[in-house]
């Protein structure tokens, strides 16, 4: 009887707008059959995460948006527009 | 003081502080690369104490001590940190053969809030192909306050930059460079040098400045780094904000940006 496996597919964006230009990525594979690593690829997987999600993804976590604390308005740190998809696959 | 033709120009600061880095590719002599690379085989480099002056690390024997002795890397030191350094540390960095996992993106030490930078040069002693690694950079990441190993979500940027390089190859990156080994896919040990040193005067028009008036100042400083998305004008800030402190200047500016943040007028209008 096959089991469900979960893959994380993470993409950073442009913008909040689900549709603009990825410019970052990392994939986690719960199936076991691949190990990503850093410098992997140099292009992204997909364009978008719409384009993702168009590919059977399914959007699991949006970046929350807060004003920028008192003093900190122009730190730059971590990439801000970080959403995190999934895909179940069958092993 | 060292001749100047040996110190960077004011068009490699910008791109020191646009890009985070400066590459010199085959600056160290084939003779002194056999040598560095037999000391780091056989682990007999000196380590020095955090804080001592680079000049009182190693003796005139030691292969490591004459790459940075050298007149050129010499002018690369004294034109980012001074004319007498402190070693912080070093490391060998050794990737063994078929090892297929990279290193998680990093930034050494902790969140440093500084204006004054620290220096790492990145070392190659040997031929470094792709296949072989090496260190992989992310240009323009320096400014980004992270502690260390946070940012070890992340796999791949558009942008990053594999140092792939032939023998003699230096890499000098400032001291909030993001970075992880690469995987060594090769049947040869990669090794790469990396030392950290310490300014020890205040780090103002240091270099040659021969070109301060002519060099394009203000385009490299506004350089875009495709991973950066929206946050490419916050980048320009810190850019902005660390060439004022390097020429000594408190009005710099690019475009307008801080120009317009710092127009807080108090004068009260005069009546017509």
């Amino acid at each position: 009887m096959s089991e469900l496996r979960q893959k994380l597919l993470v993409l950073h964006l442009h913008t909040p707008d689900l549709n603009s230009s990825v410019v970052a990525w990392a994939m986690y594979d719960g199936t076991g059959e691949k190990r990503h690593t850093t410098g992997d690829s140099e292009t992204p997987p997909y364009n978008s995460v719409m384009e993702a999600m168009r590919d059977g993804w399914r959007v699991i976590q949006f970046p929350q948006q807060f004003p920028a604390y008192p003093g900190m308005e122009y730190h730059t740190s971590y990439l801000r527009f970080e959403y995190i998809l999934e895909k179940l696959e069958e092993i | 003081m060292i001749d100047k033709k040996y110190l960077l120009t004011t068009e490699q600061m910008a791109n020191f502080v646009a890009d985070g880095y400066l590459r010199f590719d085959k600056l160290i002599s084939d003779e002194l690369n056999k040598a560095a690379h037999e000391e780091m085989e056989s682990g007999v480099i000196v380590r020095g104490r955090g804080g001592t002056v680079l000049n009182d690390v190693w003796d005139d024997d030691s292969a490591v001590g004459k790459v940075f002795g050298t007149p050129e890397v010499q002018g690369i030191i004294q034109s980012l940190v001074g004319e007498n350094p402190l070693y912080d540390h070093h490391a060998v960095h050794i990737v063994r053969p078929q090892n297929d996992i990279g290193q998680i993106w990093h930034a050494d030490a902790i969140i440093d809030l500084r204006m004054h930078f620290d220096i790492q040069f990145f070392y190659f002693s040997h031929d470094t192909p792709r296949e072989m690694g090496g260190t992989m950079i992310l240009p323009g990441s320096h400014y980004r306050r992270v502690c260390e190993t946070d940012i070890a979500r992340y796999q791949n940027f558009l942008g990053q930059l594999p140092i792939a390089c032939e023998a003699g190859t230096l890499f000098v990156v400032h001291h909030g460079m993001w970075h992880c080994a690469q995987p060594n896919l090769t049947d040869q040990t990669r090794y790469m040098f990396k030392l950290r040193l310490n300014p020890t005067v205040r780090q103002c028009q240091l270099w040659n400045t021969d070109d301060i008036e002519t060099a394009p100042i203000h385009g490299l400083l506004g350089r875009n780094h495709r991973w950066y998305g929206n946050d490419v004008r916050l980048e320009i800030v810190n850019r902005i904000k660390q060439w004022r402190f390097l020429i000594g200047d408190e009005s710099f500016d690019v475009g307008y940006w801080m120009s317009r943040l710092e127009n807080m007028p108090e004068n009260a209008q005069e009546a017509a």
